[in-house]
């Protein structure tokens, strides 16, 4: 056995791969629960891609048969329902995840100096998401996966000039029909899929390089021979990062300490997926919108159009503008400044624990404003609505305006050298 | 493999380097040449994306000759499966508009529901003939053409205008909706020009 290993190892570099990036990966120790979502997120991705190659076989992407093909897969396939309602509640549980993932990197600043790039793989992995939701939701082709489509694609009309042009060649046609759906299918089974699966891994290839922050936002690698031999770790960590630096007794090997507590979180999420995807796959037609049990209708509009939940906090930012361009360039604007995060704010230390108590407010504020936002964006109109989403759309941009202010001269805590001192 | 690389390292270093222009001309003229290529082999996929000869021609664009339309007559054209209305006005209907205008949603047609050249008190390019799509803007019906009176049990004082049978959303003769009705906007006038004074082309302006 050993000798087939090694045959294997001296020609392609399985079990140096394994070691230095998951087996002797040096993992801060006080790691928390709000370091469980990076791993969930790549559950759910492998739950997408399983559950999706499997939809396809019977899924048929034409503005004739997709409705029914849906019908069929829940209806007469062996377990379709079951397939078809993991890849939907696993769209749902993929926003989730990213979002607690995301909202983890923002407070405790895993996105500033020198992780910049690894943040914005991260932005590029979820706005890549974005589309393939968006796409995936037109395929069963309801009623909201048709008006959505309309609102989204009429989205880009209002760039000048080339606007109605361009819409016409995204939809293929001049409406949105069987062209539009089929180009979708593409892209949603294999070209976004593709971009997704190369981003994430650049995605943890920049984290390793960079290494993982922790909650208390300081380094556990140090110069070279910086640390007294007793501060160093007394782990197997793999020669890739021993040999660049002096790595503190701060760590443990990813495998199996941290593995082990992100499987605990798994059990648990598993617990609530099941019972979503069980109990309540549409989520009070939050997950599933109820329209789309209708079949895609090009002449009757439904009474109000939502997108799906994880798009409506962006959806309220397009309502409040009053002008069509400004609206979207707002609502763009809004997913940029996410992605200059790390060069608005201009403060060095990064955990919110040791951060100015404004700091913690701007955080709070602005998670309660982005759920608030998500509120207005996925109910119907109402003229109190209209002039909150304004008012939440200035404090969504104002917590980006605050944050490049204070952070040039912020009053912080003093930060311990080591985690575990 | 590595046998080459190394042959060809140390053929590379025994010449001396001939002319380090002449080098990077060739690299420039090569990048040049290769972006070319790139970008010619991008246009069938490009191009693979416009709507196809069918899809042309199911939305092309119609011409409508208006030669035997009296006045206060609508005609019905199929235009990309939508019904496309064509309204003779008369001069004392086109007097009558002006004067309704307190009871309509958005009497100066400010919604983007009509090309710029439509966005006036009539609607229209001649005010004697109003080209719409008879798609109510609430669920998508096509409403009524009430004429000679019968609009004005709906609307007081109008004698005549468009009236939706589903859900009782009411038009102008301009395709203007009326306040209080479940519609939000005015019809659609879709893009249109006349090639002759008898002739319309529906689905492009000039």
């Amino acid at each position: 056995m050993n000798g087939f290993l090694n045959w294997i190892e001296q020609r392609i570099p399985m079990m140096r791969v394994a070691n230095m990036h998951a087996i002797q990966y040096p993992a801060p120790v006080n790691m928390n629960f709000w370091y469980v979502f990076g791993f969930l997120a790549t559950i759910v991705l492998v739950n997408q891609i399983i559950t999706g190659i499997w939809l396809t076989m019977n899924f048929e992407p034409s503005a004739e048969r997709a409705f029914f093909s849906v019908e069929y897969i829940m209806r007469e396939i062996d377990f379709g329902w079951l397939i078809r309602y993991m890849h939907s509640t696993g769209a749902s549980a993929f926003f989730i995840v990213v979002y607690m993932h995301m909202f983890r990197g923002m407070i405790y600043g895993s996105y500033q100096k020198p992780r910049e790039l690894l943040w914005v793989f991260g932005m590029l992995i979820y706005l890549a998401l974005m589309a393939e939701a968006f796409m995936g939701y037109v395929l069963p082709w309801g009623q909201m996966s048709y008006w959505g489509a309309q609102v989204i694609v009429s989205l880009f009309s209002a760039i000048p000039v080339i606007g109605p042009d361009l819409v016409i060649w995204i939809q293929g046609d001049y409406v949105i029909s069987g062209a539009t759906l089929n180009r979708f299918f593409a892209l949603h089974v294999i070209a976004l899929p593709l971009v997704i699966v190369i981003l994430v891994f650049l995605h943890i290839i920049a984290l390793h390089e960079v290494g993982s922050n922790n909650p208390d936002g300081i380094a556990i690698k140090h110069k070279k021979g910086s640390l007294a031999e007793e501060d160093k770790t007394k782990y197997k960590i793999h020669e890739y990062y021993t040999d660049k630096y002096d790595i503190a007794d701060d760590v443990v090997p990813f495998f199996p300490h941290i593995v082990l507590k992100d499987l605990v979180a798994f059990s648990i999420f598993l617990a609530g997926f099941c019972y979503i995807m069980f109990f309540a796959p549409e989520m009070g037609g939050y997950f599933l919108e109820h329209p789309n049990f209708e079949i895609a209708n090009p002449l009757k509009t439904p009474e109000h159009i939502f997108p799906v939940w994880y798009f409506t906090p962006f959806y309220a930012i397009l309502k409040a503008v009053p002008d069509k361009l400004f609206g979207v360039l707002a609502m763009f604007g809004a997913i940029a400044a996410l992605f200059a995060l790390p060069w608005v704010d201009r403060g060095s230390v990064r955990s919110w624990r040791y951060r100015s108590g404004l700091h913690t407010w701007n955080l709070i504020i602005f998670a309660i404003v982005f759920i608030f936002l998500g509120y207005l964006g996925g109910t119907p109109q109402a003229d109190w609505k209209i002039v909150a989403s304004q008012i939440l759309t200035v404090m969504y941009f104002g917590f980006f305006g605050l944050l490049w202010i204070y952070s040039k001269n912020e009053n912080t805590k003093p930060v311990p050298e080591r985690i575990t001192k | 493999m590595s046998n080459v690389s190394a042959d060809a390292k140390q053929s590379a270093s025994n010449e001396q380097p001939q002319s380090s222009n002449r080098r990077k001309f060739l690299t420039v003229a090569t990048s040049v040449i290769g972006g070319v290529g790139a970008i010619g082999a991008a246009i069938p996929f490009v191009a693979s994306w416009n709507p196809s000869a069918k899809a042309k021609a199911a939305g092309a664009d119609i011409e409508v000759d208006i030669s035997g339309v009296a006045p206060g007559q609508l005609i019905r054209v199929m235009w990309r499966s939508k019904p496309v209305w064509i309204v003779r006005r008369t001069p004392e209907l086109l007097a009558s508009l002006e004067g309704i205008e307190d009871q309509l949603r958005d009497p100066s047609s400010e919604q983007e529901q009509q090309p710029a050249y439509a966005q006036n008190r009539y609607r229209s390019i001649k005010e004697e003939y109003l080209v719409l799509v008879g798609i109510c803007t609430h669920l998508g019906c096509s409403p009524q053409h009430l004429a000679d009176g019968a609009f004005a049990e709906y609307a007081e004082g109008v004698p005549e205008g468009f009236f939706c049978p589903c859900h009782g959303s009411k038009f102008d003769m301009a395709g203007r909706v009326f306040q209080g009705v479940p519609a939000p906007l005015n019809l659609v006038v879709p893009p249109y020009q006349f090639l002759t004074d008898t002739t319309l082309l529906i689905g492009s302006d000039a």
